[in-house]
């Protein structure tokens, strides 16, 4: 049967007079869209995923990636987008397969939310003279403090919880040793030991390699268990309990046996080209108190010396859950927005399930709050924090601190291609083949992080001391230093922030 | 070294047991334990624990190394996410038995729980074993990826007319479970088929349950002198096909 066959995304243009037939192009694509024919670089506009790769790789600049001028007759709802996922799905029968994050929902709430600073009344602070804390500290944090005095000393007699000591108020975001390459982990790791914060071993277990970086490690118990064992447990710098994550709530993962290579297999502790599949739920796990089981056996494990984080989606009834999560004893919540991104999840889950980051923040403040628990745990926001600006929203909205994931991963280099799953990142991030890890050169890439990580701090100064505020903690929870600009009255009243003008 | 639990909370006993091994204890009996969770969680190395009484939730979780020998029954989570070791139990093993296990054996005398099993991997030489010597509940080896598990049905306490509950090895895609006896096809849940033992398999069977037998005193010839059925998934990728995204 004769079938429209969709038409490609892009165009690669590439000019001829300035093509000076070197073939880097063609080395440099790993999704095969470029090959030598006929004494020249012919492009194959099918298998294109705009990655850019040739286009910086191009000594001439002789390639440019157009969109594909040939469309498809225009309709608002069946959207070319649309169209192509019915076609795809009625030749194949399956679920279709997407990476990074939400592409329906276009509108970012931290876009309308506007941040405050000082005129007359009160004194901005300039941050380049005076000293501006960021420093955050994740964990359960006292009631109330006591103190005991020793003749002329004074001793802290509470007993404190284990805290992660943060310089920053931003980690980096759990991404396995799978979903990633061993470069880009290894890279992220560096930059977290450079500024002094987190980044998570995600589930795939942590490479030897990742070892002297491990107390800069927040090492993940997912439902799969992969890679979990005492030396890891115990080399962490805090241990968090993977629930669920923004770009696939309430399901498991399913790594391709065909990405377990041998190293794979060995952190994972699985055989080499056997599906890795994790459970939609935890089979230990079928209540609070099933979660309170397992956060203290982490405790118990840890001998009580290590945070313990539980992670969740942002889904409907979030606040009700953190508060339970709380209870359980969760040194940290840490809650994923429904932008956040991914190696791969059904397209179906990533952009129709959870709610926002900015909604699901503020109703899970409100609510430890309202219940006099909000001590007990610290709150770590993510999916979707692109700028300082977010950093400092979210703060506001009653974040401790953040996580970024993609944003990380575009300072390493990836520009967004959304072909993770593929495994044929050309930019050596999202793959296990080794030409193509050889790209990227983790302590360059480490430096990159750690640059943008510094970027972002400076700036969170500036956003502070122009808000006359001088400690990260004054910023944290304290929404009337938000306004909303163009939000419905409900939506402001489960932000807990004034419109603008008001 | 002898430490009676009696009415001390959990984290109190167990902080016992790991001041106890980190003064270089190696032998410990712990008695009249009653349901204190958290057992020898995350202990390594060559160590030997003997629990009188009932040890609660998640004995042995994480454990690497030592040999924990329950005289009674355990309760849910026994060798959660265990590495390697043995856990020992002359009574009854619960719900979640050897979640996740990755290497090291679990022997109960008694019947079993619900989801037993679950998600155990194998790893090189890191093979982990149950054998359970009664009856095993609902969902027995769901999501197995490696490993076996061996159920006998000789030591029905819970009196079951059959040895195993419904939707056995939903969702395997590695390892192997051994029943001794017929299981009805029903009881399969999917992504797992009836496979007859290969000479290989008798072999790796009567090795495992030698050293079972020897462990609770029981005669060996007579014990695997049945048909055993063996139960193995049909691809190791049962879900290479579900997806799809151009």
């Amino acid at each position: 049967m004769e079938m429209y066959s969709s038409v490609p995304e892009f165009r690669v243009v590439i000019d001829r007079q300035a093509c000076r037939l070197c073939k880097r192009c063609i080395e440099n694509c790993s999704f095969g869209a470029l090959e030598w024919r006929d004494n020249k670089v012919k492009a194959f506009d099918d298998r294109c995923v705009a990655c850019q790769r040739c286009v910086s790789m191009c000594p001439e600049d002789a390639i440019a990636l157009r969109r594909m001028p040939s469309v498809m007759s225009a309709h608002p709802i069946w959207t070319e987008n649309a169209r192509r996922d019915v076609f795809t799905q009625s030749r194949t029968g399956a679920i279709l397969l997407a990476s990074t994050g939400n592409e329906l929902h276009e509108r970012v709430i931290f876009d309308n939310l506007l941040l405050d600073a000082c005129q007359v009344t009160n004194p901005a602070i300039d941050p380049l003279r005076e000293p501006i804390e960021l420093r955050t500290y994740i964990g359960r944090k006292p009631r109330f403090v006591e103190l005991e005095e020793l003749g002329d000393s004074v001793r802290l007699k509470t007993e404190l919880s284990p805290a992660l000591r943060l310089e920053i108020p931003i980690m980096i975001a759990q991404m396995s040793y799978g979903a990633i390459s061993l470069e880009a982990h290894e890279a992220l790791a560096r930059a977290a030991v450079m500024r002094g914060t987190t980044m998570g071993s995600g589930e795939g277990g942590l490479h030897k390699k990742l070892y002297p970086y491990a107390d800069h490690i927040i090492v993940q118990v997912a439902s799969g268990r992969f890679g979990v064992h005492p030396a890891y447990l115990k080399a962490g710098a805090a241990v968090e309990v993977k629930i669920g994550q923004g770009a696939k709530p309430g399901i498991g993962g399913h790594l391709p046996g065909t990405k377990i290579t041998e190293e794979i297999s060995e952190a994972r502790m699985i055989p080499i080209g056997a599906d890795a599949i994790s459970p939609a739920p935890h089979h230990d796990i079928y209540s609070i108190e099933d979660l309170a089981q397992l956060v203290n056996s982490l405790k118990e494990a840890t001998r009580y010396k290590k945070p313990v984080l539980v992670k969740i989606a942002a889904v409907h009834n979030v606040a009700a859950i953190s508060s339970g999560i709380c209870r359980a004893g969760a040194d940290a919540i840490v809650i994923d927005g429904f932008r956040a991104g991914t190696g791969a999840t059904p397209k179906v889950i990533r952009d129709n399930v959870g709610i926002p980051i900015e909604l699901a923040l503020a109703s899970v403040d409100q609510r430890l709050r309202e219940e006099g628990i909000r001590n007990e745990t610290s709150i770590i926001a993510s999916g979707t924090i692109r700028n300082s600006g977010d950093v400092a929203k979210a703060i506001a909205l009653g974040a401790d601190a953040v996580k970024i994931g993609t944003a990380a991963l575009i300072a390493l280099g990836c520009t967004v291609c959304k072909r993770c799953y593929t495994g044929k990142c050309a930019w050596g991030i999202a793959t296990q083949e080794p030409e193509l890890r050889s790209r990227l050169d983790p302590v360059e890439g480490a430096q990159r992080v750690s640059n943008l990580l510094l970027a972002w701090s400076i700036e969170l100064k500036e956003i502070l001391g122009a808000a006359g505020i001088n400690s990260i903690e004054s910023l944290r929870g304290n929404r009337d230093r938000l306004r909303g600009y163009g939000l419905d009255h409900t939506t402001l009243e489960i932000l807990g922030v004034q419109p603008a003008g008001s | 070294m002898r430490i009676v639990a009696d009415y001390k909370h959990y984290k109190q006993l167990n902080e016992e047991v790991f001041q106890a091994v980190q003064a270089g204890v190696a032998e410990l009996t712990l008695e009249d334990v009653n349901g204190q969770r958290f057992i020898a969680d995350c202990l390594t190395g060559k160590l030997k624990i003997d629990i009188y009484g009932t040890p609660g939730n998640d004995l042995g979780m994480f454990m690497d190394g030592p040999t924990v020998t329950v005289f009674g029954n355990a309760q849910d989570g026994v060798g959660n996410t265990m590495s390697s070791g043995k856990i020992i139990i002359h009574g009854d093993g619960r719900d979640i038995l050897g979640h996740s296990m990755r290497g090291g054996k679990i022997f109960v005398h008694g019947d079993v729980g619900y989801r037993v099993g679950i998600h155990m991997k194998t790893y090189k030489s890191n093979v982990p074993i149950i054998v359970a010597g009664g009856h095993a509940g609902d969902f027995l080896g769901e999501y197995m990826a490696g490993g076996m598990i061996i159920v006998l049905g000789i030591h029905n306490s819970a009196k079951k007319s059959e040895i195993l509950g419904d939707w056995v090895a939903t969702g395997q895609h590695g390892g192997a479970i051994y029943v001794r006896g017929n299981v009805d096809e029903s009881k399969l849940g999917n992504g797992a088929s009836q496979f007859p033992l290969t000479a290989d398999d008798e072999i790796a069977v009567k090795k495992v349950l030698k050293e079972y037998c020897q462990v609770f005193g029981l005669d060996l010839e007579s014990v695997v002198d049945s048909e055993f059925t063996k139960i193995a998934p049909l691809s190791h990728r049962p879900y290479a096909a579900l997806y799809t995204s151009e």
